[in-house]
């Protein structure tokens, strides 16, 4: 038990106890924040594994971008303030969740604890190293990911485009005409529509 | 020096919640974030691995920025699908859905109206 260990144990313990009240809360602004913790703590643990630049990213990616998207969605989808147990399913859809959760965690103990084996040293990997093999090694990866990126922000845009379009062609005695279609037609007819319901 | 047993735990433990949170949450956004957990037990160990022993390419480390960008990218789509699901259906009920395609199919008019005056 070296002093890595109880940092880790300390660390751990409060990113597995934030993760249980981030999938178990019935507040959804509260499982966005408790997330944070959450993602924070995992953080930490990169931090005490010797992983500085993985853990910074965490921290801008994850809980900077990822979270606040995520913390976006329930404003934009109107969702009740306060507890709603409209959120989870029934008991007994729950109690077989716990089971199947459960299991997932008791098979992946029983497959990785045999092969932790013994204390090992931690050398330390540098940002420098870290730097050198990501364009070195992994400049192709690196480039094909910078790729999805751009394709997922498109395919973002022209989803929620799509969405608006059905919207405005179904809408009950609404004016679309031929051009419906354009930006300038969807834009004025989606805000009338969400205030009309 | 760091034993191993204490990061491998943690990773089983944030995949068991992961999986907890997707199959028990009826609203789409918390479906999202259990799948977070999920994405993050397997960075866990990545990172945990990586950490120990000879990793000649650091593959620990930047396979752990590379899923982090996919969750990005993937965050990014679900969300958009969220919303267009939000638009057309007027909630992001899962359990719904199963019952919602014939009913929609059936009668579009009504379906938006009733889910809007379920949420109030």
């Amino acid at each position: 038990m070296t002093s890595l260990d109880i940092a880790f144990a300390a660390v751990g313990t409060v990113a597995a106890a934030s993760g249980l009240l981030a999938v178990t809360t019935r507040h959804v602004v509260h499982a966005a924040l408790w997330l944070v913790v959450c993602l924070g703590a995992v953080a930490g643990c990169y931090l005490v594994l010797g992983a500085e630049f993985v853990a910074l990213v965490q921290l801008l990616v994850y809980v900077g971008a990822v979270v606040v998207l995520v913390l976006f969605a329930p404003m934009l989808t109107r969702a009740p303030i306060g507890p709603n147990d409209e959120v989870t399913t029934g008991v007994a859809h729950r109690a077989v969740a716990g089971v199947l959760g459960g299991a997932v965690t008791g098979l992946l103990l029983a497959v990785l604890l045999p092969v932790a084996g013994s204390v090992r040293s931690r050398p330390g990997t540098t940002s420098t190293a870290v730097a050198e093999q990501l364009f070195g090694t992994w400049v192709w990866p690196f480039e094909a990911l910078s790729l999805l990126l751009l394709v997922a922000l498109i395919a973002a845009f022209a989803v929620s485009r799509m969405a608006r379009d059905g919207q405005a062609a179904s809408a009950p005695g609404g004016t679309t005409a031929p051009g419906a279609t354009t930006a300038a037609g969807t834009a004025s007819e989606g805000p009338a529509e969400e205030v009309a319901r | 020096m760091i034993h191993l047993s204490g990061p491998y735990a943690l990773a089983a433990v944030l995949a068991g919640l992961g999986t907890y949170g997707v199959l028990a949450r009826r609203n789409a956004v918390l479906v999202l974030i259990g799948v977070e957990l999920v994405l993050n037990a397997a960075n866990v160990l990545l990172v945990a691995t990586g950490s120990v022993g000879a990793d000649t390419w650091q593959a620990g480390n930047v396979l752990a920025l590379f899923i982090i960008t996919i969750a990005a990218a993937e965050v990014c789509v679900a969300l958009a699908v969220v919303l267009a699901v939000f638009r057309l259906r007027g909630d992001i009920d899962l359990s719904r859905a199963a019952a919602g395609p014939a009913a929609e199919q059936t009668e579009p008019a009504q379906a938006t109206p009733l889910a809007a005056e379920s949420r109030r």
